[in-house]
């Protein structure tokens, strides 16, 4: 019995009340969380990547998906998701100055900071919702999902069109354009163009399509769609989940909760949640919309 | 490293480190400084993708300039908004190391075992 040791329940680690880590153990379990979440985001991202260069002649580049802006009429790329991530981007500065001023045990700027915070979250997950709907809904114009049938390339060899999106080239409909697969990487890849008896034969075992669902795609592979709704539908729960937390802890706040408590360790504790929401929405911006 | 909470010298346990006033405006200095970084670097990252084409990059170029700004952008986020840069030596080590590794290996197994999908593709279809 001489060498029992007597743990203190209420300290973290026991061990003298001394921390390899110097920090907290519900903050420590987050970064842990967030790296398994992390790794998931990984996952998909280096998944997305490989597809999206495997079938990279028929990938839509994004900049031609999402094009409109609220109120707005003609093409704008990248406008709109650029004002998403700087929403994202205020809303964790929000975050961390709300976890300054837990810092100093100010009641008042820690409510004020996350309060912002929640409003910056409602934002962008309506701006996601409303995204969503553009590209499930699609053009008025759509597109053409090719059926069984054969096409030669400029060098000979013949493709089967199954599945390949051809586009209209303007609103008349009279020229479809088909993305020549071989020049994969490639962003300026030629097109091969239908018209005539071409033409008259792809509408007769094709399908026309408006916007996007798990199957079809307008804009090209239906991969594409797949990843979209996947990639960003994780996010945007990781959003909504994070809106809910910093919603539970900012009635504590309200309540006096940790002012009581002495210390504001559990605005740090879902800051640290608020900005990895925002970390991945960095990569996402890149991998999904700018490469 | 020149950090006063050192991995050699352990210090008491607390659960979250108070600050005054004065620490406070310069904490806030900080933050709004990696705000306009942040914001500086998506300008950029915006712009490149709207005016490459016209001004005779190529695409590659492009490409990695994007990685960079990106895994920048991620490192002023990681280290001053999630604070990672304060944390002790022990901590920081704790969280990278392991995210690293995994995701090396993730990116490995992507690229080698990649060579299936073209078999697979016919298999398929």
């Amino acid at each position: 019995m001489s060498n029992s040791t007597v743990m203190d329940s209420k300290t973290a680690w026991g061990g003298n009340n001394v921390s390899p880590y110097g920090a907290g153990y519900g903050k420590l379990m987050m970064w842990f969380f967030l790296i398994s979440d992390a790794l998931t985001f990984t996952g998909f991202l280096s998944a997305y990547g490989f597809y999206r260069h495997y079938y990279s002649s028929i990938w839509p580049s994004a900049e031609n998906v999402f094009t409109h802006f609220p109120f707005m009429h003609g093409n704008h790329p990248l406008l709109y998701v650029a004002l998403m991530t700087f929403i994202l981007i205020m809303s964790s500065v929000t975050m961390v100055l709300a976890v300054e001023a837990g810092h100093r045990m100010d009641k008042k700027g820690v409510t004020l900071w996350l309060g912002l915070t929640l409003i910056g979250g409602a934002i962008f997950l309506g701006s996601q919702a409303w995204e969503w709907y553009h590209f499930i809904h699609g053009t008025e114009l759509g597109a053409i999902e090719l059926g069984k049938g054969y096409f030669t390339l400029p060098d000979g060899t013949v493709e089967s069109t199954k599945g390949i999106i051809a586009r209209w080239t303007d609103d008349s409909k009279q020229v479809l354009l088909l993305p020549w697969r071989e020049i994969a990487g490639d962003v300026t890849s030629p097109y091969i163009q239908l018209s005539g008896q071409a033409l008259t034969d792809a509408l007769a075992t094709g399908k026309e399509i408006h916007g996007a669902n798990l199957t079809h795609n307008e804009y090209g592979h239906p991969l594409f769609g797949d990843f979209f709704f996947f990639i960003t539908g994780f996010h945007g729960t990781h959003v909504f989940s994070g809106v809910v937390i910093n919603f539970i802890v900012f009635v504590n706040v309200i309540m006096g909760t940790y002012q009581k408590r002495g210390h504001y360790e559990m605005v740090e504790k879902v800051g640290l949640y608020w900005h990895f929401v925002d970390l991945v929405w960095v990569f996402v911006f890149t991998f999904f919309y700018l490469v | 490293m020149e950090h006063s909470h050192d991995h050699h010298t352990p210090e008491p346990y607390k659960y979250a480190v108070h600050h005054s006033e004065e620490e406070g405006k310069k904490v806030r200095r900080v933050i709004w400084n990696m705000f306009w970084v942040l914001l500086a670097i998506t300008t950029v990252e915006v712009t490149l993708g709207l005016i490459w084409k016209n001004i005779g990059i190529s695409w590659g170029a492009v490409k990695m300039t994007f990685i960079i700004l990106t895994i920048a952008k991620a490192y002023y986020i990681v280290a001053y908004y999630m604070h990672l840069k304060h944390e002790v030596k022990a901590f920081k080590n704790t969280i990278i190391v392991p995210f690293v590794l995994f995701a090396l290996y993730l990116l490995y197994h992507i690229i080698t075992e990649g060579v299936y999908s073209e078999m697979m593709e016919k298999w398929l279809y």
